[in-house]
């Protein structure tokens, strides 16, 4: 059975070879990479054939990255080859990798958000002359934009673009630096659903036309399924399995993938909701960055024991609303209560009212890279007992005892207690934030995409946590940008859009065709 | 206490291999510096050698150069911790000239208005005098940086100059002694005033207050609740509010205590070298300072052989002049070129973890045994 015509939701573009050759393929050949005593990468090798779309699969921390920094030259393997068309090549730093025709596209946009698209793309070329001449520079561009199976605007200011058009303008970027084996880390994650199945159908278009060979870092089982060739998968650092992507179904892969490694059982929601209102939010109003107003007003009630999901496109103040809750940001105007009491953020009211916050981003928003996996861990308890003696003294051996226990329960991948929290993968950054979090008494619990980025068993694994102290009691506002999340999770669901709150229902009652208009300000 | 020393027992194996390794490149800086220095004065037509022997003589070869060494560094070690101090929050902070000068002329007028009262009550209020002055100069630069968004780095090196044109102000007008004719400066203290020397040598009490501060700094960073929710603000802001903390109060508390410590320092050298408030306490310990709290990596407690070096190196320039007909102020010479050298070493920072790219397994396993 063709998987791929059944779910493929657009027609594929096929395309001609733009300049002759065929996309050459890559091979990673028995690759292993040691950092100390630690082996990320243990003889793991990877086959993508010429002109295919490979997925790359794997929990956090099971060596996707390392394996594609190997192959990108950031880091040197300790043994191993890669090879790309037929000839066995030596990668020493990225630039290299450029001329040997391998681009890679990052989760996190890497163009200058000031420039434009053309300037980013001249500027972005090994050699720029001292003087450009932008007029020819226009015209190539154009004509290269030509062959392509969709256009972006060279002239708009990078800032100006919707996520989906940033992500293809990194990918033309590459083109136009004649990559011709494109590795993409997670491309969908900050990516709307159409917008993803978009990028994705117009990447295998152009591999299925022989212009291109993909590697894709994924999460998601549903673009494996549906856009990808072959399939390779790791765990732990091995080769877990590998094969065509015809021969597996998002079972076998999860099999794969996690191996006998039993997850967390998705804990249901029980009982309905409190009826006592907690956490309430009554006109409030925020600047962003810039100075202008993001919030315009907000209304917003959580009750004990519900999830309330705020779902929206981002930049339309979810992340200003979950600033000020969290104390990071100052509001304009309005108030933030819980319980009766005025609420400002401060230290002594969030232990009060037993106030935690999981934000997105944890090691930029809730960590000090440079300070250890323990001191990070201790942020909300380090200055009261144990850890604290007689409120000034603190105590490392209390403090370190208390991490080693978080780090055991919640199973954070460390080296141990002592070692910077910068360190760790981005998914144990995010348990050991969780840990911190959700391991004390929580009454309220402001959560902002807090599964973004992380592999299934991780999710899994958090959104039972947050259900679980829902049904503790906990009041939870949860902000995502993934509508799907929300209807699983919320007990009500509002939308957010330029600022303000404009529409409420409850995930059983929600109608989709109405949550999209709103979403989208209409 | 137990647990407190319990703690620090386990930790001390755990955290050895990170000083020593952090040791590595101010000593090269250190070493490179001496190196350019023998190169100019080599073209000046002395003997490098000959000079970094007379160097160490002039600062660590006998007691009495010990004894100048030591009396040098003391307010060197607080005025480094007006700007280590500070650093643990993030703050950049270059106005410990400014606070020292503004102690002294505190202290002194301190010493001036209780003049007549016993000594006990007059030593501890001249002190606290000086690092009211010396607080009140930074953390009024942490101030305006917490409320008005003001760079604390530009605005604590003008406020220098504001203290200092103060201190001209006050010391030849309103507190002039009408007896200093060519020195304008205030009236000089009583010597029942005046701190005394350690006993069996010429250096003065200064020095243990200095220590006393650098492991007080050094305590209150590490061990206590307000130095991690310092060090959590320096690390991220974003962070530290996070958590609920309140920054811009632990803010202006940090820079109004590296104040003081340098307020300390110019009460220090009233009390104890000058007896007196004038211009000539502008003797570039405040600059000195920075450098040593740059070359100790900001670490309170590596500010103390730090300036035990300066000190030296300060010591030595006496003889330089005296011997080989050098410029007293040659050593500034080092000074500088020792702080040209720190920066740029900075910046190789990530290139040198490039060469060690080949060969990773090399030191992390090293580290693990």
């Amino acid at each position: 059975m063709n998987v791929m015509s059944r779910i493929v939701p657009q027609p594929i573009i096929p395309l001609g070879p733009a300049d002759g050759a065929p996309a050459p393929g890559l091979e990673a050949v028995a690759i292993t990479k040691r950092f100390g005593a630690f082996t990320a990468l243990d003889a793991v090798s990877l086959k993508l054939r010429p002109g295919t779309v490979h997925a790359l699969l794997g929990e956090n921390g099971a060596g996707k990255s390392t394996l594609v920094k190997c192959i990108m030259g950031f880091y040197r393997p300790d043994e191993g080859a890669v090879v790309v068309g037929d000839r066995e090549v030596v990668i020493g730093d990225p630039r290299a990798a450029q001329t040997h025709g391998l681009g890679m596209v990052y989760q996190h946009f890497t163009l200058v958000p000031r420039m434009t698209v053309l300037e980013n793309l001249v500027m972005a070329r090994a050699s720029v002359p001292a003087v450009i001449d932008w007029r020819a520079e226009r015209r190539r561009l154009a004509a290269f934009l030509d062959t392509m199976p969709f256009t972006v605007d060279v002239d708009a200011p990078v800032a100006t673009l919707a996520a989906g058009d940033k992500q293809k303008a990194e990918i033309v970027k590459q083109l136009y630096l004649d990559a011709r084996v494109l590795i993409l880390d997670e491309p969908t994650s900050v990516l709307t659903p159409d917008e993803a199945d978009e990028m994705l159908g117009l990447i295998r278009g152009m591999a299925l036309a022989g212009r291109l060979s993909v590697l894709i870092i994924t999460h998601k089982f549903r673009e494996v399924m549906a856009f990808a060739d072959d399939v390779t998968v790791l765990r732990r650092g091995r080769l877990a399995g590998s094969g065509a992507v015809a021969d597996h179904t998002p079972d076998s892969l999860a099999r794969l993938m996690i191996g006998d490694s039993s997850t967390a059982v998705p804990v249901e929601r029980r009982g309905p909701p409190g009826t006592a209102a907690r956490l309430r939010i009554a006109g409030l109003r925020a600047d962003d960055d810039g100075g202008l107003p993001a919030l315009h007003g907000v209304d917003l009630t959580v009750r004990m024991g519900e999830i309330v999901g705020v779902a929206g496109v981002s930049g339309n103040g979810q992340v200003e609303l979950v600033q000020v809750l969290a104390g990071q940001r100052a509001a304009t105007a309005g108030s933030v209560s819980i319980g009766d009491e005025p609420y400002r953020a401060t230290r002594e009211e969030m232990r009060r009212h037993k106030v935690h916050c999981l934000p997105e981003e944890p090691l930029r928003n809730a960590c000090v890279p440079g300070m250890s996996v323990a001191e990070n861990m201790a942020f909300r308890s380090f200055d009261e007992p144990p850890i604290a003696r007689g409120r000034w003294w603190l105590d490392p051996a209390a403090m370190r005892r208390a991490a080693l226990d978080l780090i055991a329960r919640y199973r954070v991948k460390t080296t141990g207690p002592d070692a910077p929290i910068a360190t760790l993968s981005g998914g144990n950054v995010q348990r050991a934030v969780l840990a911190r979090e959700l391991s004390r008494e929580v009454d309220v619990l402001i959560a902002a995409n807090p599964v973004f980025g992380l592999d299934f068993a991780a999710v899994a694994d958090i959104h039972a946590q947050i259900v679980e102290a829902r049904n503790r009691g906990t009041a939870v506002l949860l902000v995502s940008e993934d509508l799907d999340e929300l209807l699983e999770l919320s007990d009500r669901l509002v939308v957010m859009s330029h600022g303000a709150i404009v529409h409420e229902t409850t995930p059983a009652a929600a109608d989709l065709t109405v949550i999209g208009r709103c979403m989208a300000g209409h | 206490m137990r647990p407190f020393l319990h703690g620090a027992v386990t930790r001390l194996s755990a955290t050895l291999s990170a000083p020593l390794s952090a040791l590595a490149l101010p000593v090269a800086a250190v070493a490179v510096s001496l190196a350019l220095f023998g190169a100019f004065v080599a073209l000046v037509g002395v003997d490098p050698v000959e000079m970094y022997q007379l160097m160490y003589r002039g600062a660590f070869g006998t007691w009495f150069s010990w004894q100048n060494t030591l009396t040098r560094a003391a307010p060197l070690i607080l005025t480094a911790l007006c700007t280590a101090l500070p650093a643990q929050l993030g703050l950049v902070i270059i106005g410990g000239e400014g606070a020292l000068v503004l102690g002294a002329l505190a202290a002194a007028a301190a010493g001036m208005a209780l003049n007549g009262a016993p000594a006990a009550l007059v030593l501890p209020a001249m002190a606290l005098a000086g690092m009211a002055g010396g607080a009140l100069l930074i953390g009024g630069a942490g101030a305006l940086r917490q409320w008005r968004g003001v760079n604390e780095t530009i605005s604590s090196l003008l406020l220098t100059y504001i203290a200092i044109a103060v201190l001209n102000h006050m010391v030849e007008g309103p507190l002039k002694d009408p007896s200093s004719l060519n020195k304008p400066s205030t009236p000089p203290l009583a010597d029942a005033y005046m701190i005394g020397t350690l006993p069996g040598s010429s250096v003065h009490w200064g020095l243990v207050a200095g220590i006393v501060c650098a492991v007080a700094a050094w305590v209150l960073m590490r061990r206590t609740t307000f130095g991690f929710a310092a060090r959590m603000v320096g690390g991220n802001p974003r962070a530290a509010r996070m958590a609920g903390l309140p920054v811009g109060r632990l803010l202006v508390v940090t820079t109004a205590l590296a104040g003081a410590a340098a307020g300390l320092a110019g009460m220090v050298e009233v009390a104890a070298v000058h007896g007196r408030a004038s211009a000539s306490l502008v003797a570039g310990y405040g600059s000195t300072g920075i450098l040593v709290a740059f070359l100790a990596r900001q670490n309170p407690l590596a500010v103390i052989p730090v300036a035990v070096l300066f000190g030296g190196i300060g010591a030595s320039g006496g003889l330089l002049q005296r011997r080989l007909d050098l410029p007293d102020a040659s050593v500034l010479v080092l000074q500088g070129i020792i702080f040209v050298v720190l920066l740029a070493s900075e910046a190789m920072r990530g290139r040198l973890h490039l060469f060690t790219f080949a060969r990773p397994t090399a030191t992390p396993a090293t580290k693990e045994a």
